[in-house]
């Protein structure tokens, strides 16, 4: 991108412990993040195979703000383009989903083929020797801008750059060795959820690294048992630190314990108990144990368990102030029925109503309200467990893959602060 | 008649937040449910929000009053024209549009949630009373968090 200008990032402390918050609010930040992060050297999460099964299939989807056409050629193969016309810019395929041939502009009907070539101009020669385009016009020249496209266990990833890495390289062997996990086998979507938030991006991005909240904010699942802080599990994160892993195995506290903490931490302690506890039970299906697996990749997106309820979140930036979360929850094939409806039923857990998730959105919203006329020298505090070096840790009391999300996004954005942690 | 004023009972104890008065408008067998208009379109089963019989529907008003933090707000319906249709099984189909503005406790209001009801209702011990409420949403990116029935 030409004429950026050049952002002088003072970060307080260099292991990324104190973060600016006008980071979160600078219009030049979030265009260079569109340049940098998600037209740049980064993977981002487009749709899921089973969502794309035919010759034809098409989704329409977004990279940050960017319009993005995912489809599926005559081939088998998978394409995504940007989804806005070569000729005037104008939004070619409007419905979010559907099966076509070829995408064709409403607006001067240019027409082009499922891998984004342009394929027919009207009047390109003008009419009856009069007007068209002129002589050194070449359709070939004029296609949708297109993207690289890899899927890995049927989740698909495109990116702008020729540049960046391979997939697996990118994703790393901690990542793709969970993405095999949780699709293990074909998947059918159960639908969708979506929920527009007035918040920064990133605030999300901290938001799922950040494993200290969960039990507090969310009180629901400290009051019911199905995540506690004292539960064994931890977080993982792959040698650039901007993807993250939170785990927690289910049945591996007591009870005695996990009230006595919380009570002597003043942490709100409920009489609560469910009438009907039937949503919140765990059918174990992973050999592992783990009964809750959040895992960020970013930068836009989050593949969660939580229990029995799986998931992909798709994050969409609206500009510095606004998000869309893109929720695709979805079960196996080979389901029965009552597992289906298991899921359906546990799907009150997660989303924009979810009884262990809507905290999240109201979070973010009065942070940003707070923090958008902050002086340049304020700043937030990520502490929990520790500050220096940004390693993997055996519990989850802790932000500490806060960090490693902004040690990522600083070296992507050439923000870096001076002396890298090791 | 009787279902104007079910929707109008329905109205108005969610907007004054007497959720646990509005919980006496369903059945004990009633299925409560809000489902993103494009999953209708789709034949996609997923809501947003769905309990499926009183007990659940009685959880979620007690961890909204107990356990959940959301946007602290005041809701307003407006409910549109209501349909009848009776049913041979002596039940009825009752239909409406309605449009959900919230206010923040600063005073300012937004469009929160436009769609459409499509509940079914019979009558027990003299009062016309839901047993399946499906809240279809057409503003289904929900603007910030869902926490009270729409």
């Amino acid at each position: 991108m030409t004429n950026s200008k050049t952002i002088k990032v003072e970060w307080p402390r260099e292991d990324y412990s104190r973060i600016p918050f006008w980071l979160y609010h600078d219009p030049e930040v979030y265009r260079q993040e569109q340049e940098r992060i998600f037209k740049g050297r980064a993977w981002s999460y487009v749709a899921l195979e089973a969502e794309l099964p035919n010759p034809g299939d098409f989704r329409t989807t977004f990279i940050g703000d960017t319009p993005v056409i995912v489809a599926r050629a005559e081939d088998g193969s998978l394409k995504a383009m940007v989804n806005r016309c070569a000729h005037r810019g104008a939004i070619v395929r409007r419905e979010t989903r559907g099966n076509a041939k070829e995408h064709i502009c409403i607006y001067h009907r240019w027409s082009y083929g499922q891998d984004g070539s342009l394929t027919g101009v009207p009047f390109l020669r003008g009419i009856k020797g009069k007007g068209g385009m002129g002589c050194d016009f070449r359709v070939a020249d004029h296609g949708l801008q297109k993207l690289r496209v890899e899927s890995h266990a049927g989740v698909i990833f495109a990116t702008f750059d020729d540049e960046t890495e391979t997939l697996q390289e990118y994703l790393g062997p901690v990542f793709t060795k969970h993405l095999s996990r949780i699709f293990n086998r074909p998947v059918r979507v159960l639908g969708y959820q979506r929920q527009r938030i007035a918040g920064n991006w990133k605030l999300y991005l901290e938001n799922q690294r950040d494993t200290y909240h969960g039990s507090l904010l969310h009180e629901f699942q400290s009051t019911f048992g199905t995540s506690r802080a004292t539960q064994a599990g931890g977080v993982t994160m792959d040698d650039s630190r901007r993807h993250n892993l939170t785990y927690a195995r289910a049945g591996t506290d007591d009870d005695q314990e996990f009230k006595t903490l919380y009570k002597d931490n003043k942490v709100h302690e409920s009489k609560l108990r469910l009438e009907d506890a039937s949503m919140i039970r765990n059918f174990r299906e992973f050999d592992d144990g783990i009964s809750l697996a959040i895992c960020g990749l970013f930068p836009n997106a989050t593949v969660h368990q939580i229990s029995n309820s799986l998931a992909t979140r798709q994050l969409r930036t609206f500009g510095p102030d606004e998000f869309e979360l893109y929720w695709t929850l979805f079960g196996y094939e080979d389901d029965s029925e009552e597992m289906t409806q298991h899921r359906l039923m546990q799907a009150n857990m997660v989303g924009p109503a979810g009884l262990i998730s809507m905290e999240d959105g109201e979070a973010i919203e009065i942070t940003h309200r707070a923090t958008k006329t902050e002086s340049v020298s304020a700043c937030s505090v990520v502490e929990m467990g520790g500050s220096g070096p940004i390693i993997d840790l055996e519990h989850r009391v802790n932000d500490i893959a806060v960090r490693g999300f902004w040690f990522g996004y600083a070296q992507m954005m050439g923000f870096s602060s001076k002396k890298e942690q090791s | 008649m009787l279902a104007c004023e079910l929707m109008a009972d329905y109205a108005e104890l969610i907007d004054s937040d007497r959720l646990e008065e509005w919980l006496e408008l369903f059945t004990e067998d009633a299925r409560y449910d809000v489902i993103p208009r494009e999953n209708v379109e789709q034949g996609l089963p997923l809501s947003i929000m769905v309990c499926s019989n009183k007990a659940q529907l009685r959880d979620r008003i007690t961890a909204l009053r107990q356990a959940n933090e959301y946007n602290l707000h005041y809701d307003r319906h407006l409910i549109g024209s209501v349909r009848v249709r009776p049913s041979a099984d002596g039940t009825f189909e009752i239909g409406a549009n309605y449009a959900v503005f919230q206010t923040t406790l600063e005073g300012q209001s937004r469009l929160f949630s436009a769609g459409c009801y499509k509940d079914r209702v019979r009558i027990v011990d003299g009062q016309l009373r839901i047993y399946d409420k499906c809240v279809i949403v057409d503003t289904f990116s929900i603007p910030t968090l869902l926490a009270t029935p729409l």
